[in-house]
């Protein structure tokens, strides 16, 4: 087996929410993620699932160093990501490099493709990280047009001459211009149609089989996420509630929020539709700007026990690689 | 009991189209179909291909310029509504046909309070004063599941969420009881567990008021657990229509069917490659007179190139514009039928 690629050991990013006009001080924080551990083997996908607001993305940015971790630790090839000074930060951001959602708003509208393309190297080659020439650059851009699917006849096209999908592309390739190990997706499908979805699902599995890149893959939409991921992590409220592998998961669901948001998604056939019965969950996401004593899903579990009330389920593997946060399980 | 038979509106040959600077959009081109009391129609495509102007164009809410509703009938009760005179349409309006639109977060004014928007339909449409008024909106609110209506009806929109205000939309299109409930997208902005507690709440409404609700969405799950009857739509045109359940089992066109493959399923095994539509949806300028879809599709005959398809009906209320389905019933489903006896029956027709 595989060694872990990225490591994520109890994260927590908490920002402050601040009261005052000059002299600001700290009235409380948004509790992004509260303490999440996961790794991801090289090669591997992990999937991460979760409502509006679980902190799927800042997950995501706080590994690419976006943020700054409030506690915790990313260790990314043997070395912890936080302690390392800017420069040694830069030549390891190298191998992470992330694919953003919305295709019209990451690339710049002044920039050709190739441009956008080539960023990634023009900047490692001024801060003399790598040797590379012009000429280089250029083949290499135009190179990974085509390996992403687009003639490199639009090489000097800017970004508003190509549609949703094709942008999406564009950001692909600017990804993988620095030959990245790990590729941080943040749900690259959602704004997409149906058809162009599958066409993007089915270049970003090639281009893994091909480079044996790493993906954190995130979506809201489950079977998205079951149709790219090795591993699924669900998250909930800043927390990861189950951890398995996608063929264990879709099955075999153990958590109660994974059963109830498994059994809201629409199946597109109406005959199973029909016979469907969905677990309808009360009420709405909390909002997670207070520290909890109990279960972060407590307020709306179907299925709470006293238990759940003032004591905090930790992930416990209750099964080979199945790792859970509920007290139905096994007990404090 | 709802009698299905009843024909509340009827769209006939309905064309919308845009002037640009590039040249004329035809946004919807020559769209006709029924919806019949009670019953949920469903249109599905990708964005781009019309479904919302459609929709928007039977209220005659096309800003023009640039739009115009060139061509068409919209028949309510066997009255044409784009030939009614501004005041009439708004009686029909939010009254009789109301609608719910995707972002719940902008179709809400945020500086007026929920009952003022609220109070404010009611009192427009129906012979109340401000205190009956109130009370029926308190009404509504509960009906939706607002917790604590009489408390909640006085808060601004953006102390309630994304699904709450969702709700409180649906409430407002429901307030005066209207005979259509267009929902454009209602749930693509919210999570699946509130999309799926709004779906429910559509379904059960209109089936204790018996609302024919018209759903536009591009998730082919939403429609169907919802809808009895779909229009498909590319390009500005309907190209299959069918009741859900022929749909999703038998599709015929080619687009229809490619659609309905290259969703990833939960409850089918994965592992092998999933299918994709090659090619983008058209640029909608300027197009030629031929089937909008032939660079996409895998059947793509001489005749595609030339011709739009004619609408093949089954007689059974499923009709297929394709050129795999000649107009003449009888050549169904015979899908191996030469190229160029196609371009025979093309010519003829």
């Amino acid at each position: 087996m595989s060694t872990a690629l990225l490591e994520v050991k109890n994260l927590k990013m908490h920002f402050p929410i601040e009261e005052g006009l000059l002299f600001k001080k700290q009235v409380g924080a948004i509790r992004a993620i509260d303490g999440i551990s996961f790794e991801i083997k090289a090669g591997e996908t992990l999937g991460l699932v979760g409502e509006s607001g679980c902190g799927k993305s800042t997950t995501a940015r706080t590994i690419a160093q976006l943020y700054k971790a409030t506690e915790g630790e990313i260790i990314f090839n043997g070395r912890d990501l936080a302690s390392l000074d800017s420069r040694e930060l830069l030549s390891e951001r190298k191998n992470i490099q992330m694919v953003f959602q919305d295709p019209y708003a990451s690339l710049n509208p002044r920039m050709t493709v190739t441009e956008i393309i080539a960023e990634p190297l023009i900047i490692f080659k001024n801060r003399g990280l790598m040797t590379i020439s012009k000429k280089e650059i250029t083949e290499r851009a135009e190179f990974l047009m085509e390996k992403v699917g687009l003639s490199s006849f639009f090489r000097n096209r800017y970004p508003h001459e190509f549609s949703g999908g094709q942008r999406q592309r564009i950001g692909i390739a600017r990804a993988l211009a620095l030959n990245p190990k790990l590729i941080l997706a943040d749900e690259p499908v959602s704004a997409l149609d149906v058809s162009i979805q599958a066409q993007i699902l089915n270049l970003l599995a090639d281009l893994q089989s091909e480079y044996n890149l790493t993906y954190l893959f995130i979506a809201h939409d489950l079977a998205v996420i079951e149709y790219i991921s090795t591993r699924v992590a669900v998250m909930y409220l800043g927390k990861i509630v189950e951890v398995s592998s996608s063929k264990v998961i879709y099955k075999k669901p153990l958590h109660p929020y994974t059963e109830a948001l498994l059994s809201a998604a629409p199946i597109p056939d109406p005959e199973i539709e029909k016979k469907r019965k969905r677990i309808v969950l009360s009420g709405d996401v909390p909002s997670p700007d207070r520290a909890r004593t109990g279960c972060y899903f407590y307020d709306r579990c179907p299925k709470k026990m006293e238990i759940c009330k003032n004591n905090i389920p930790e992930l416990t593997e209750t099964g080979e690689g199945h790792h859970v946060a509920c007290f139905l399980y096994f007990s404090p | 009991m709802i009698d299905r038979n009843d024909v509340i509106l009827k769209v006939d040959n309905l064309k919308t189209h845009f002037r640009t600077d590039e040249g004329i959009v035809k946004a919807v081109d020559g769209v006709s179909f029924s919806l019949r009391k009670g019953e949920t129609l469903g249109f599905v495509g990708e964005s781009g291909c019309g479904k919302s102007v459609t929709n928007l164009s039977l209220m005659k809410l096309i800003p023009s310029p640039p739009g115009r509703i060139v061509d068409g009938k919209v028949l309510f009760h066997d009255r044409d509504i784009l030939k009614m005179k501004e005041n009439e349409i708004r009686g029909i309006r939010g009254n009789k046909i109301s609608m719910i639109f995707q972002d719940p977060m902008t179709s809400l004014n945020p500086f007026l309070k929920i009952s003022t928007q609220l109070v404010e339909t009611i009192i427009l449409h129906q012979k109340k004063n401000e205190k009956e008024s109130r009370k029926r909106a308190i009404e509504m609110l509960e009906l939706v599941g607002i917790p604590a209506p009489a408390k909640r009806i006085d808060s601004y929109p953006h102390q309630f969420s994304g699904g709450m205000r969702q709700r409180v939309m649906i409430a407002m299109a429901l307030s005066c009881n209207p005979e259509i409930l267009i929902a454009d997208e209602p749930t693509t902005a919210l999570d699946v567990t509130i999309q799926a507690q709004i779906l429910e709440l559509i379904k059960d409404l209109s089936e204790k008021l018996g609302t024919a609700t018209i759903l536009i969405t591009h998730d082919l799950g939403v429609v169907a657990g919802m809808c009895d009857t779909l229009n498909v739509m590319y390009a500005g045109r309907i190209i299959e229509k069918s009741d859900v359940s022929t749909l999703f089992s038998d599709p015929k066109h080619p687009y229809t069917i490619g659609l309905i493959k290259s969703v990833p399923r939960l409850d089918k095994k994965t592992g092998q490659k999933l299918y994709s539509i090659k090619g983008q949806p058209p640029n909608m300028i300027g197009m030629p007179e031929c089937c909008p879809f032939h660079p996409r599709c895998e059947h793509t005959m001489d005749i595609c190139r030339k011709k739009y398809p004619p609408v093949y009906d089954n007689g059974s209320g499923k009709t297929v514009n394709c050129w795999l389905f000649p107009a003449e019933p009888g050549n169904y489903s015979d899908e191996h039928k030469s190229a160029d006896e196609h371009h025979m029956t093309g010519g003829a027709v």
